[in-house]
């Protein structure tokens, strides 16, 4: 029942979220141990003369597993920022929202140095 | 001194009270969602662990506690080195130690790459909350609530009483039309509804019981038919009956697996609140998206009729695929030795 698709299109997935993952540091992804191993990994189960090789779908799966990981997080993360991330407003936006200013009192309030 | 405590008290925010280590770690621990929960298993410490046991937050600590500073990135490069217990990771020149401040070990390689990985994306601050398999392993090498494989394995067969795949919603008929009560994951979020893929082209079913029927019966098959066991589902409110038969197979199936991979298994049945869920997981019957998916049913199916609001449901949805993903993953990296064997005289 897995529908777990084409391991292209896995190893495609992949390939991008470590491009994102690499964009912000500005070293190019291949040079990161995670590009080498999974190359090595795809590179090594590629080959099986078995028509129904349970091994190549078990490393498939942790493959489209660990997009998922990777995909979900930077999905996460990107949701955080734009939803939740912005922190309290400061008292003069909250002023703002009903259409209040705070008062400018040129000379402080009494009680502040 | 009294100084200390009196900061948990009161509001906190104007205090400039200097905390000691280990409470400032449980502050942060405090302040990220999740709750406490993920206190008692995954500690989100850093680099910042004392030398001491861990202090347990004292049961009065409110809920917000002043955001203690977060921590930036303070290293440029991280590599893996294996040494004599399993694969180490490095940040600089620095060898990184779990929060109680052991080495940070792992078994296999790739799990080792995965968490370097983890630690190498993170960019000017790090959020331990994104960190889902360090997590892990750090819950596995320090194991702060001191529970045994029994214990994992009873935490985690706790949740065959209340399998959401198991439970039939509760159909209370009020005047206007039914209204559905489920049992089952009660956060509400979604993605889009892909159930055409799952239930092979059947058209879309009228009513949530028969959403439910069609995709969760198929899996209570499958695992009824792969342990050899009877799990049935239930409409009535106490949960089905599972016989003892059943448990004493899935308990002693479980036992077959590392304290490693019973943490991760413990974690993801505590995600999906589903137990069926987790072992088609494991067993590759299901895919990540699809467990999630079956496990939030109900939420999909409403938001199919009511709409979908992005910053509460996919918000959720994202964070519950990202740590049954991560889940899964450590149980499969835990649990799985690799030997190549070479048909053909190299």
């Amino acid at each position: 029942m897995a529908a777990l698709g084409s391991p292209l299109r896995t190893w495609r997935g992949l390939l991008r979220e470590l491009r994102y993952l690499n964009a912000a540091t500005g070293r190019p992804y291949r040079h990161t141990a995670a590009y080498r191993y999974l190359v090595k990994a795809f590179r090594a189960h590629r080959v099986t003369s078995e028509k129904l090789c349970r091994a190549q779908h078990e490393l498939h799966f942790q493959a489209a597993t660990y997009l998922c990981l990777l995909r979900s997080i930077r999905e996460h993360v990107a949701l955080h920022q734009e939803f939740h991330g912005k922190g309290e407003r400061s008292v003069e936006e909250s002023a703002g929202l009903v259409g209040l200013k705070l008062p400018q009192q040129p000379g402080g309030k009494g009680w502040e140095p | 001194m009294a100084a200390p405590r009196e900061a948990e008290d009161a509001g906190g925010r104007s205090r400039a009270v200097v905390l000691p280590g280990p409470r400032a770690m449980w502050r942060s621990c405090l302040r990220l969602r999740g709750g406490g929960r993920h206190l008692l298993n995954c500690p989100r410490g850093g680099l910042t662990a004392s030398r001491g046991p861990v202090p347990k937050p004292p049961a009065h600590a409110r809920a917000y506690a002043p955001p203690a500073a977060e921590r930036k990135r303070f290293y440029q490069n991280v590599s893996i080195t294996q040494g004599e217990a399993g694969f180490e990771i490095n940040l600089d020149h620095r060898k990184l130690r779990t929060p109680q401040a052991k080495l940070f070990t792992v078994p296999s390689e790739a799990l080792a790459v995965a968490v370097a990985t983890e630690w190498d994306s993170q960019q000017d601050t790090i959020k331990t909350y994104t960190m889902h398999l360090t997590t892990l392993c750090n819950t596995s090498l320090d194991n702060p609530t001191q529970r045994d494989k029994d214990q994992l394995i009873w935490a985690a067969a706790k949740f065959l009483d209340t399998d959401t795949v198991a439970c039939s919603p509760l159909v209370l008929w009020v005047t206007d039309g039914p209204t559905l009560v489920s049992s089952g994951q009660t956060s509400s979020s979604a993605s889009s509804l892909r159930l055409g893929s799952l239930a092979g082209g059947v058209e879309e079913p009228e009513t949530l019981v028969e959403l439910q029927r069609n995709e969760w019966d198929p899996v209570i098959g499958w695992a009824e038919r792969r342990y050899g066991v009877k799990i049935g589902s239930s409409t009535s409110i106490m949960g089905p009956s599972i016989p003892a038969r059943t448990r004493e197979v899935l308990v002693s199936h479980l036992a077959s697996y590392n304290t490693w991979a019973l943490q991760g298994i413990e974690f993801v049945v505590s995600q999906l609140k589903s137990m069926v869920l987790t072992l088609g997981l494991i067993d590759l019957h299901l895919t990540v998206e699809q467990a999630v998916l079956l496990s939030r049913l109900e939420e999909a199916f409403q938001i199919q009729k009511w709409g979908n609001v992005e910053w509460a449901h996919d918000y959720e949805l994202q964070d519950l695929r990202a740590r049954t993903a991560a889940g899964a993953l450590f149980v499969h990296l835990c649990s799985e030795s690799s030997a190549v064997k070479h048909k053909l005289p190299q």
